[in-house]
C-alpha cells in the first residue's frame, strides 16, 4: 500500500513536511515516495496529506497506477481547454 | 528541468470600451482624502499623498522603492524564492509554470535554500548598495513554508541589520505564525485580499488546504477571508505595517473592491493597492484558459480613484517576479544566480560601512528634492490662484530610464509613465508596458509590430514626450491622436507635462474635448 509521485512533479515541497511517515524526499529530477514507509496516511490522517495539498494534476498515483487528482479536479479547467 | 514554480498572471490585453463609472465617494469615507477639500488623489504629488499617513508609518514608508514613487528611483528591492509551497489554489495562477522571460508575480528561475537565500542577499547588498528591502513573497506562499521562510529572515537579521525585511502572504496561515513573525523586526507585511465576500472568493479560490484537508468552493473561501482578516487585526494590534494587494478581476471583484478597501482600510491597513489580473492563455491559468479578461487602462484607474487617497502611492508599482533583483522595473537577479555567487567573496560588515555612505548621499538628495518641490509647488498653486480657469484634464506619456527627467528615447522605452495634467496641477497615474519600438520587426507571432502594442498602450494620452522621437514613428503617432514631443528632452517631468499642457490650453486644445481617439 503507497503512493507513487511521477515525473509532472514541480519540486514545490508542499507535501514533504506534512507527511506523517517521512516517507517523501527530495529527489532529481524530482520527489519521491518511499514505498516502503509510505501508508498512505492509514491510521494519520482521514485523507492522504501528500495528496491533499498537492496542486498538480496528475502529479501522485495511487497504488493501481490512477491519478489521485484527476485532470481538472483541482484547477476546474475545463478538460477540453487543459488539451488545447 | 522544470522549477518550482507559481504563476501569477497579468494583464491589460483586450482594451474593452466598458470603463467603470466615476468612482467617487470611498475616498471620503476612508478618511484618507487630503486635507484641502480636493478629490483625493487627483491634488498634488506623491509627497502630499502620504501626509495623511502618521509620522512614524511616514518615516518607515518614505524611503522605500515600493512605497514611495520617489524613492524607487534611488532604492532598490530583491526577493528571494526560499517558499515554494503553496496552501490555496487562485485562479490566476499556474503552479506549473516558469520562464525567465516572464516577468510578474509568482514567476521564478532559481528555487534558494534558506542559506543559499542569505547568501545571494549579502552579496547583492555589498555589489548594489540601494538595495534596501529583502521581500519573500513566493513562489508558493511564505507562510506555507514557514521553517524555510523564518530560518531565512532570522539569519538576515542577524548578518545583516541594515536590511528591511517585508513578507508577502495570502494571509490563510497568518494568524498562527503572528508570534514568530513578530520577532524579527519585520515592519511590513503584505496581505493579498482579493474579496470579503465568500460567494465572490468561490470564484476566485478553487480550493485551500486547511486542517489537513483541500477544502473546496465557498466553504474554502469563508474560512481564508476569515483568518485574513483576523490576521490584519492581529498585525494591525502589534503595530506591524499591513499593505493590503488586490487583484482587479473584472467582472468577478471589480465592483466589489471597493467595499473590501473600506473595510481594509477601517481595519488599519496603511495601504490598499489594486492590481491588474494578467492572464494570457499561454500561461496556463484557470482565467487565461477560461477568457476572463484582465481590466482596461481605464477601468483600473478608475477603481484606484475609487479607492483613493493614497493609491497614487502604490501607482508605479511593476507587479515584480517573485525573484526579482534591482529597481523596480529592472531585474538584475541574472547577475546574481548561484554559479556566480558562489565565486564572490563578501565581507558583509566592511560592506555595509559602504551601504549606509551610500544611503545617507541618496537621503540627503532626496531631502533637498523635497524642499525643493515643497517651495515650488507653493509658487505654482499661488500662480493657478491668479490666472487658471479650468480646463479638462489631459494623459500624456512620458519616456525615462528614472531620476525624474525626460531622458529615453521613443523608440528604446519598454515603458511608459503616464501623467494626469489638469487645472490642479500634474498627477502621476501609473506605468504601461511595451516593446520597444526599435526592437522593430513584426515579432511574437501574434502579427502585432513593436509600434502597433506602443500605439495601442497609449490609447487615451493625447501626448507622448521622449527625448528623443524618430522620424518613422512620428506620422502613426499623430495619427492616433497622440502628439510626439521632443522638445523637453532632460527636463524635469512633471514641469514638462505642465509646459505641455499650458502650450496646449494657448492652443485653444483644452476647449473642447479632442476627436475619439483612434486605437490601432
Amino acid at each position: 500500500m503507497s503512493f507513487e509521485i511521477i515525473e509532472s512533479c514541480t519540486n514545490c515541497w508542499a507535501c514533504e513536511p506534512l507527511c506523517p511517515s517521512k516517507a517523501i524526499y527530495e529527489a532529481k529530477p524530482h520527489f519521491l515516495i518511499d514505498a516502503e514507509k509510505c501508508n498512505e496516511c492509514a491510521g494519520d490522517f482521514e485523507d492522504s496529506q501528500c495528496a491533499s495539498i498537492c496542486p498538480i494534476e496528475g502529479a501522485i498515483l495511487n497504488e493501481e497506477g490512477v491519478p489521485l487528482n484527476p485532470p481538472g479536479s483541482l484547477t476546474c479547467i475545463p478538460l477540453h481547454r487543459l488539451a488545447a | 528541468m522544470q522549477k518550482p514554480v507559481i504563476n501569477i498572471a497579468v494583464a491589460e490585453k483586450h482594451p474593452h470600451p466598458s470603463p467603470l463609472p466615476e468612482g467617487e465617494g470611498v475616498s471620503g469615507a476612508l478618511g484618507a482624502t487630503s486635507k484641502s477639500g480636493c478629490a483625493a488623489g487627483s491634488c498634488g504629488s506623491t509627497d502630499k499623498q502620504m501626509n495623511h499617513l502618521p509620522e512614524h508609518i511616514r518615516d518607515k514608508v518614505k524611503n522605500h522603492p515600493c512605497y514611495s514613487e520617489e524613492a524607487h528611483h534611488y532604492f532598490a528591492r530583491m526577493h528571494v524564492a526560499v517558499a515554494p509551497a503553496c496552501n490555496i489554489q487562485c485562479n490566476y495562477c499556474n503552479r506549473k509554470y516558469d520562464c525567465a522571460n516572464e516577468s510578474r508575480p509568482g514567476v521564478v528561475s532559481e528555487l534558494h535554500h534558506p542559506v543559499q537565500a542569505v547568501k545571494k542577499v549579502l552579496a547583492v547588498a555589498a555589489n548594489i548598495p540601494q538595495m534596501t528591502v529583502l521581500g519573500i513573497a513566493g513562489p508558493g506562499d511564505p507562510l506555507a513554508n514557514p521553517a524555510r521562510t523564518f530560518e531565512t529572515f532570522r539569519m538576515l537579521s542577524e548578518q545583516a541589520p541594515d536590511i528591511k525585511l517585508c513578507v508577502s502572504t495570502n494571509g490563510l496561515m497568518l494568524p498562527e505564525n503572528i508570534d514568530e513573525l513578530t520577532k524579527y523586526n519585520i515592519d511590513h507585511v503584505t496581505i493579498t485580499i482579493n474579496c470579503v465576500d465568500p460567494d465572490v472568493g468561490a470564484q476566485i479560490y478553487p480550493w485551500i488546504f486547511w486542517k489537513n484537508k483541500r477544502i473546496k468552493g465557498r466553504e474554502a473561501a469563508a474560512i481564508l477571508i476569515e483568518q485574513q482578516q483576523k490576521g490584519l487585526e492581529m498585525l494591525v494590534a502589534r503595530g506591524i505595517l499591513v499593505k493590503v494587494n488586490s487583484v482587479m478581476i473584472p467582472g468577478v471583484n471589480d465592483k466589489h473592491l471597493e467595499e473590501v478597501s473600506k473595510i481594509v482600510k477601517a481595519k488599519g491597513a496603511f495601504l490598499h493597492n489594486v492590481m491588474p489580473l494578467i492572464s494570457e492563455a499561454e500561461h496556463g491559468t484557470y482565467y487565461g484558459l477560461t477568457g476572463q479578461r484582465g481590466p482596461t487602462h481605464d477601468e483600473l484607474q478608475a477603481l484606484q480613484d475609487a479607492c483613493a487617497g493614497d493609491m497614487n502611492m502604490m501607482r508605479h508599482c511593476r507587479q515584480c517576479r517573485a525573484d526579482a533583483v534591482g529597481m523596480l522595473g529592472e531585474d538584475r537577479g541574472a547577475e546574481f544566480t548561484m554559479d556566480k555567487i558562489a565565486q564572490m567573496d563578501i565581507n558583509y560588515p566592511e560592506a555595509m560601512k559602504m551601504r549606509a555612505e551610500v544611503h545617507a548621499s541618496i537621503n540627503a538628495e532626496l531631502e533637498a528634492k523635497r524642499l525643493a518641490k515643497e517651495s515650488k509647488v507653493q509658487v505654482v498653486s499661488i500662480q493657478g490662484l491668479k490666472k487658471k480657469t479650468k480646463s479638462r484634464p489631459v494623459l500624456m506619456a512620458v519616456a525615462t530610464k528614472g531620476s525624474g527627467l525626460i531622458n529615453e528615447h521613443f523608440g528604446h522605452a519598454s515603458e511608459f509613465l503616464i501623467y494626469e495634467a489638469s487645472t490642479d496641477g500634474v498627477r502621476f497615474i501609473g506605468h504601461r508596458k511595451t516593446r520597444p519600438y526599435c526592437e522593430g520587426g513584426d515579432t511574437c507571432g501574434d502579427g502585432e509590430s513593436a509600434l502597433d502594442t506602443t500605439l495601442r498602450v497609449l490609447a487615451g494620452c493625447e501626448a507622448v514626450l521622449c527625448s528623443k522621437v524618430g522620424y518613422e514613428p512620428w506620422g502613426p503617432l499623430e495619427a492616433a491622436g497622440i502628439q510626439p514631443n521632443g522638445e523637453h528632452a532632460m527636463e524635469v517631468i512633471e514641469d514638462a507635462v505642465l509646459a505641455v499642457y499650458e502650450e496646449m490650453r494657448a492652443a485653444g486644445k483644452l476647449d473642447a474635448k479632442v476627436e475619439e481617439q483612434k486605437v490601432a
